[in-house]
């Protein structure tokens, strides 16, 4: 079931290739501005073997893993602690709620003009924008957890802090991993757009800039290409960690429906 | 071992516990039967230090009750949520021994010498959700065994088990209990099954609730499914029981009966 998910997949994106290679092949539009597809996977191919392009991926995807971290070491602390204290939750829910829905984009302007470093200028705004999954899942999934199983524990003389050790902790901790995943997504998209928009030396996004400045659509999206797949193949890596991990939630959740 | 005076607990201004007194002796099998929602969870919470009744008292081994005490165990009836699906049924049964200071070893041995008496000594390696429910209710009873504890809580504890099962459950908690010489206080609203496992009986009234009768079970020790429901003392207890949940409305129903 799952390898006919993947083929129809497969199917789709080629069909989307297709298109946009007969699109190419007929003229309607200039090859100029839409290049054709060939030329762009051609471009792709030849960009795993160009250093500078190599250089600007591990630019990017170091970024993007520190800024990740960065993310995990202080969203999930903070969702913990809101989430086990609903008063201090009430009383900062009104900012998230406020923030939140801010695009995150919005705040690189801002950036630029707070950070002169370039990496902790992406840095900032990696983790501010991808912290919001992560914390509310993070605030849902300890505050949604079983109060039978606490009273269980609590009923074999527990402690608090062993109940959200032995109980909290674990039941919450799918949701906490999805916000995770969620908040990667967010952070490669981050990540590039702030190299689009404050500049610097390396990255992806410098990279896309400065095939723009000459010209070059067709590695504009050969370099748009492996940033979409990164993105694909990260989402997968995790969604992959996640049902090892926690195949008992995945297993109820199952067998549930 | 277990003495209750005249406790009373209410949720705002909704009274539903109103002066309950009982008490368990050491090795005693109490069942605590009533009508639905008359407040025998909150009852069973009260023991278990999980909730602060408003006023009476707990003694517990002599000592009040005014925090969690760490010598009880309660078997609830929701398994599903009282096992933790993820860990295995032997850490399940072995993680509340960390309370007694076991080390990793004599944790295991116990969890598995507990799963072994209720006759799963083959599945401790498998996790909850791969069990049924009346083998994940093993588990929780195989939990609250390895524990060992002075009093054993039990919360309607075979109510989401099949029938077959459910006798086979009720059976196996009289055959380990009797092994250990376990103290426990079952609450049911089963007036058959309060009959069948209890030393005792004790009916609880209708929200609030307040205990209106305190019967002596003569059923001897050992029980048996088909031959104990057909004594005539079991007949006898079950129908004053009956009669003592349903109140006053019985006695109308059978003085029509006799017309």
């Amino acid at each position: 079931m799952n390898h006919v998910r993947v083929l129809r997949g497969v199917v789709g994106a080629a069909g989307f290739a297709v298109a946009v290679e007969a699109v190419g092949l007929s003229g309607l539009v200039d090859e100029r501005f839409l290049p054709r597809m060939s030329t762009i996977l051609v471009g792709a191919a030849g960009l795993i073997v160009d250093p500078e392009f190599l250089a600007d991926v591990v630019a990017t995807l170091t970024a993007w893993a520190l800024g990740l971290l960065l993310t995990v070491a202080v969203a999930v602390p903070a969702g913990l602690t809101l989430g086990a204290l609903p008063a201090a939750e009430r009383a900062v829910r009104p900012l998230i709620e406020f923030l939140r829905p801010i695009p995150s984009v919005a705040i690189i302007p801002l950036a630029i003009l707070l950070f002169s470093d370039n990496l902790h200028l992406k840095l900032a705004v990696i983790v501010y924008a991808s912290s919001w999954p992560v914390l509310i899942n993070a605030i849902y999934g300890l505050r949604d957890v079983d109060p039978l199983a606490k009273e269980t524990l609590r009923g074999f003389g527990f402690g608090p802090m062993s109940v959200l050790a032995r109980v909290a902790l674990p039941s919450a901790a799918p949701f906490i991993a999805t916000g995770v995943r969620v908040a990667s997504g967010i952070a490669i998209i981050l990540t590039v757009s702030a190299e689009l928009l404050a500049g610097g030396s390396e990255g992806i996004g410098i990279f896309i800039t400065e095939a723009a400045g000459g010209n070059r659509i067709d590695l504009m999206l050969a370099a748009t290409l492996w940033a979409g797949l990164f993105g694909v193949l990260s989402n997968a890596v995790l969604v992959a960690v996640e049902r090892r991990l926690f195949r008992w939630h995945h297993a109820r959740s199952e067998a549930a429906r | 071992m277990l003495e209750i005076t005249e406790l009373v607990h209410s949720y705002g201004s909704h009274r539903v516990l109103d002066g309950v007194s009982l008490s368990v002796a050491e090795g005693e099998l109490v069942s605590v039967v009533g009508p639905s929602g008359c407040g025998k969870s909150t009852l069973l919470r009260s023991i278990a230090g999980l909730i602060r009744p408003s006023g009476g008292q707990i003694l517990l081994g002599g000592r009040p009750v005014d925090q969690i005490p760490d010598n009880l165990a309660i078997v609830f009836q929701d398994y599903s949520r009282s096992l933790f699906p993820w860990m295995t049924a032997a850490n399940n049964v072995a993680l509340p021994l960390r309370r007694r200071g076991l080390d990793r070893r004599r944790r295991r041995e116990a969890a598995m010498a507990a799963l072994d008496q209720v006759g799963l000594a083959d599945a401790g390696g498998k996790y909850p959700w791969e069990m049924s429910g009346g083998m994940q209710q093993r588990v929780s009873i195989a939990r609250a065994l390895a524990y060992r504890p002075s009093l054993l809580l039990m919360d309607e504890p075979f109510g989401s088990v099949d029938a077959q099962t459910r006798e086979d459950l009720e059976d196996l908690v009289l055959r380990v209990c009797a092994h250990h010489g376990m103290t426990i206080l079952l609450i049911t609203h089963d007036i058959d099954e309060s009959v069948y496992v209890g030393d005792r009986v004790i009916v609880l009234t209708r929200s609030p609730a307040r205990v209106s009768a305190d019967l002596k079970v003569d059923l001897g020790a050992s029980r048996d499914q088909i031959a104990t429901r057909q004594l005539d003392e079991f007949v006898r207890l079950r129908a004053e029981v009956g009669r003592l949940v349903r109140g006053g409305s019985t006695t109308a129903t059978t003085v029509l009966e006799q017309h």
